[in-house]
């Protein structure tokens, strides 16, 4: 049966992070606002009680709590010839599957990102010239300065009560900060978390190879906190069961915790859960967006008619949107012209791993995002000059683990592999193991792209959306210039053995243990409508009254995770919407 | 008979969805349509929220005073019944001078109303908050909904009964401000013992229903005990000052505690949309009580075997919210150090809270709903019982043991999950 719902003032297309902060601040200045999701509704008290024990074998490992590949998936290729096959389980990709999608079960690194990594173009020509840039990488600003987001980074770390200690306040450099980050109008609204003895020894001797570390900024809230929409949050535990999990206990920043009972209580809202959107509706001369299609829960066919159509799905699922509404001009490889499904990223990952000989690590004291960091090689903090890369990593002592089936493989070389011989140096692996990520910048490259499968449909018969990615030129030598350092600082730390491991050095997988679980691009912002789908406000360039918000606006992946950038930039755009758009309905950048 | 149909008067459905339409229809709902004007129909409810007509007068998921809400006693089922304008089934009918004879006396034209109706505290409502209730009353839309409301059994549904009740029980005393004191203490004894009708829990009943002279001294009703308020720092309000009040009647939680059962309902629906001179009113009353004593017994020694086997599981099942020292979270966890609440003579709100767990409060002014989770189905009676002993009995806090056939006998009551491992 098909059926046509009311008419709302704006539709917006899953209820995440970006999602939930839109439609708080569009119902908020009084808009009718119906949010469709594809997964249950999930609420913090009763779906993750606290009096459940959490289950690592059906978190961590089966991965209950994200959508299955089963459901739908994205077929991988490294290059152009090769035939893309459907990833058959998510080993790097972690969409939400509930109402507060990834920002349900995210680790909870809260980072803003540096002024370089959104005007990355300006910035290397400025210092560097063209001569920098390998073949081929695609390099472009973001047509918003870090200085434009800030107030909006302000305003999303004081809805998340984000956890840390600032480096720079209105010019001025702070005690045991990050001292490169952009400047700061406030301080982080919760202290930073208790560092683990890893932390402390990484934080040591980093300190004494003259580098500066700084706690990393964390969903764990460091204090109890009531946040700008009056909700109250409470201190983290440090249980461990962050990433693949709900936090039951308030501590974990998300929109379960921080948005969704403010949003719940306003009769303005409407979400429907259970229902997964196929396809952005627009006029016939595709000027105007209509509303949305979706599926329900019962395979019948809605329709949500709307004035304002807002997308705030998966990275990758807002650009395979807009391709299956026809929406914008697909990118087209050969030609190097079209827009959707170009400047798409990931992350260049690199590791140094190490065991001590007679560490108390006890990592199961920690959470997902207890770590201290470096900036000193990160973004454009260093000089690059004949280095031959640009960009770099935030180097980090990362406590994220401590889970008993997780660190069962984690032995030094050489222990015995079964019997009493594996459970002593289980035991002692157990105390003695820490890790170093070097969580790397990605730039696009005309050859990373996405587009719409030839082969492979999902359930509703519509294409499954196709990643064309393998590592370029300058992940593979910023990834080793920063897994060297990783290995310093390791050696550094008194760690007996260390290893060290740049993942650019092989082919891109998507079933990569350690790997990052970050995709950008795909429908970037930008200044000029031949290189971007949207312009500064997210706003699409063809149908204005279309907004596709989240890290596909993103034209490049800095050496952060990218939740709280993605908060910023929903901000950003929810006030031009409320401010610009309203007031006169139509393109809010003229050419 | 009376004091289990007083009981009854407890809202013991917790309705998630009920705030939302109310507070909508309230908001919107509202038209004058004969005799009163805008502004005596805007203070009739405000006269309706404080006197929470709502709570009982519509059903889960139906429509505002249609009626329909079931009270269940031992005896059979009291469903409230419809007061909406319809003239069928409401009371569209009625003459506001029989409207307040039902609500001051008990007594609608046709028949004696049992006093689930708390008539006996909204007897103390002034005549011209009535005439404006009336005014309100007037404006909600008729709504067709035949409700049986009495599905008593023999002899309890004899009505007439009730003559000889309100003979012995029925103070029919209209309020009388006491000119010793405040204005302020006297709106807040107009509020607490009228509208807001606080005495119909809070105060110990006789065994035939009547209040005892226990007023607001706290007292067990259907598998809660509604607190003492009464002016003592053990048990009692003593250590809440009159922020603290406010700050809970209007949010839920404070800097102590977070609401819990049937209280939560009260605030959501009525107390949290009372003004904030109201609310100051209600505080400036509760602190003018006098002094009372309370008799605190000596704690039980850390040695004692069901303290320490209560240590151990408090560390494993309670101390990650309400932290290793009992402190808790303010606004959002209650702290476990010197409450009043647990404190209480009688454990029955703990055991209850523990077994099935509760809904925490969503209110304008605290949204949050944290709520405790049910334990019911993980934790035995012996380990229930350890966990409340040694909370009662540490963090300066001092109180009977909670026993083993207590719980048992609770989670029977309430309808708890059992157990679900052996």
């Amino acid at each position: 049966m098909n059926y046509k719902r009311p008419k709302a003032d704006v539709v917006i297309v899953g209820l995440g992070w970006s999602g939930s902060t839109m439609a708080e601040e569009l119902t908020r200045a009084g808009l009718k606002v119906v949010a469709i999701e594809r997964g249950a509704w999930r609420d913090t008290s009763t779906s993750f009680p606290t009096t459940r024990d959490p289950d690592e074998l059906s978190g961590s490992v089966r991965k209950d709590i994200l959508q299955a590949p089963v459901t739908e998936t994205y077929t991988v290729r490294n290059k152009v010839g090769q035939t893309a096959l459907p990833m058959r389980k998510y080993h790097n990709l972690t969409l939400g599957n509930n109402v507060g999608g990834a920002g349900t079960h995210w680790a909870g690194a809260s980072w803003r990102w540096l002024p370089f990594d959104h005007q990355p173009y300006s910035h290397v020509m400025q210092r560097y010239g063209a001569g920098q840039l390998v073949d081929g990488l695609i390099l472009q600003d973001w047509g918003v300065t870090y200085n434009d987001l800030e107030p909006f980074y302000d305003r999303f770390e004081k809805i998340a009560g984000t956890s840390g200690t600032a480096g720079v306040i209105n010019g001025q450099r702070q005690p045991g900060g990050n001292p490169f980050e952009g400047s700061r109008t406030s301080p982080y609204p919760t202290p930073a978390l208790e560092r683990s003895r890893a932390n402390v020894l990484f934080a040591e001797a980093a300190t004494r190879l003259g580098y500066h570390p700084f706690p990393v900024p964390s969903a764990m809230i460091g204090a109890p906190y009531k946040n700008a929409l009056g909700l109250n949050l409470a201190p983290c535990t440090y249980c461990g069961y962050c990433q693949l999990y709900g936090c039951g206990n308030w501590s974990k920043s998300s929109p379960n915790i921080c948005i969704l009972p403010v949003l719940m209580q306003r009769p303005n809202f409407t979400v429907v859960t259970e229902c997964e959107v196929i396809r952005i509706n627009t006029t016939p001369d595709r000027k105007t967006a209509t509303g949305v299609t979706f599926v329900d829960s019962d395979g019948n066919i809605g329709e949500q008619p709307a004035d304002i159509v807002i997308t705030a799905t998966f990275t990758l699922d807002n650009t395979r949107l807009l391709l299956l509404s026809g929406i914008s001009t697909p990118y087209d490889v050969a030609s190097g012209q079209g827009v959707v499904g170009r400047a798409f990223t990931f992350q260049t990952l690199s590791w140094g791993f190490m065991f001590f000989e007679n560490e108390y690590l006890n990592p199961f004291m920690n959470t997902g995002a207890l770590a201290t960091q470096i900036d000193d090689f990160n973004g454009d903090n260093f000089d690059h000059t004949g280095l031959g890369f640009i960009g770099g990593a935030g180097i980090q002592s990362l406590s994220n683990q401590g889970l008993p089936i997780g660190m069962a493989g984690l032995l030094p070389q050489g222990s015995p592999q079964w019997g009493k011989g594996w459970k002593q140096a289980f035991r002692k692996g157990y105390q003695n193991y820490a890790q170093i990520q070097g969580q790397g910048t990605s730039f696009a490259h005309r050859e990373q792209f996405l587009d719409l499968d030839p082969t492979y449909k999902d359930r509703f018969g519509q294409p499954l959306l196709r990643i064309t990615f393998d590592y370029n030129e300058n992940d593979r030598r910023s990834g080793r210039f920063i897994r060297d350092k990783c290995v310093e600082i390791a050696r550094e730390m008194g760690a007996t053995q260390v290893g060290g491991d740049s993942f650019a050095d092989r082919p891109y997988s998507g079933y990569t243990p350690w790997d990052s679980s970050h995709v950008q691009g795909g429908v970037v912002m930008g200044e000029d409508p031949r290189t971007s789908v949207q312009n500064r406000f997210q706003q699409n360039w063809d149908v204005h009254n279309l907004f596709v918000i989240g890290a596909s606006s993103f034209p490049n992946n800095a050496g952060y995770n990218p939740t709280v950038v993605v908060g910023a930039t929903t901000l950003w755009t929810a006030k031009a919407i409320r401010d610009l758009y309203l007031k006169n309905p139509g393109p809010l950048v003229r050419l | 008979m009376a004091r289990n149909l007083l009981r009854t008067a407890l809202r013991t459905c917790m309705r998630g969805g009920l705030l939302l339409s109310a507070v909508t229809f309230l908001a919107h709902g509202a038209k004058a349509q004969d005799g009163g004007t805008d502004a005596q129909v805007e203070r009739g409810r405000y006269v309706a929220i404080a006197g929470d007509c709502l709570a009982c007068h519509t059903a889960p998921g139906g429509k505002p005073f249609a009626g329909g809400l079931d009270l269940k006693t031992p005896f059979g089922i009291i469903t409230a019944s419809n007061i909406t304008s319809d003239r069928e089934t409401g009371i569209g009918s009625w003459t506001q001078q029989q409207f307040e004879r039902a609500v001051r006396h008990g007594r609608s034209p046709d028949r004696y109303l049992y006093p689930a109706m708390p008539y006996t505290a909204y007897v103390k409502i002034t005549d011209a908050d009535i005439a404006d209730l009336w005014a309100y009353i007037r404006t909600i839309p008729a709504v067709s909904n035949r409700v049986v409301t009495n599905r008593l059994r023999f002899p309890y549904n004899i009505r007439t009964l009730l003559i000889g009740w309100n003979m012995l029980f029925f103070d029919r005393s209209a309020f009388t401000p006491d000119t010793s004191r405040s204005a302020q203490v006297n709106r807040g004894a107009y509020l607490v013992e009228g509208l807001e009708h606080c005495g119909t829990c809070h105060t110990t009943k006789n065994a035939f229903g009547g209040d005892t002279r226990a007023t607001y001294q706290g007292t067990s009703l259907q598998g809660w005990y509604a607190p003492d308020l009464s002016n003592n720092t053990h048990t009692g309000l003593g250590g809440w000052s009159a922020d603290d009040i406010v700050t809970y009647l209007r949010a839920g939680t404070n800097r102590h505690t977070a609401s819990s059962g049937p209280m939560t309902e009260t605030i959501e629906n009525s107390t949290q949309h009372l003004t904030e001179a109201d609310l100051q009113a209600i505080a400036a009353y509760f602190k003018s009580l006098p002094q009372r004593t309370v008799t605190v017994p000596a704690p039980l020694r850390a040695s004692n075997r069901q303290m320490m086997a209560g240590a151990r599981e408090f560390a494993v099942q309670c101390s990650a919210c309400h932290v290793s020292n009992g402190a808790g979270i303010a606004n959002m966890i209650p702290t476990l150090q010197s409450n009043p609440a647990v404190n209480a003579p009688n454990p029955d709100s703990l055991i209850n809270i523990v077994l099935r767990g509760t809904d925490g409060p969503v209110t304008t002014a605290n949204p949050t709903g944290a709520a405790m989770p049910s334990f019911g189905w993980k934790l035995h009676d012996d380990q229930i019982a350890n966990i409340l002993t040694y909370i009662r009995n540490s963090m300066g806090n001092a109180a009977p043991a909670v026993l083993t056939s207590d719980v048992g006998r609770a989670r029977k009551a309430i309808d708890a999950q059992q157990v679900v491992w052996h």
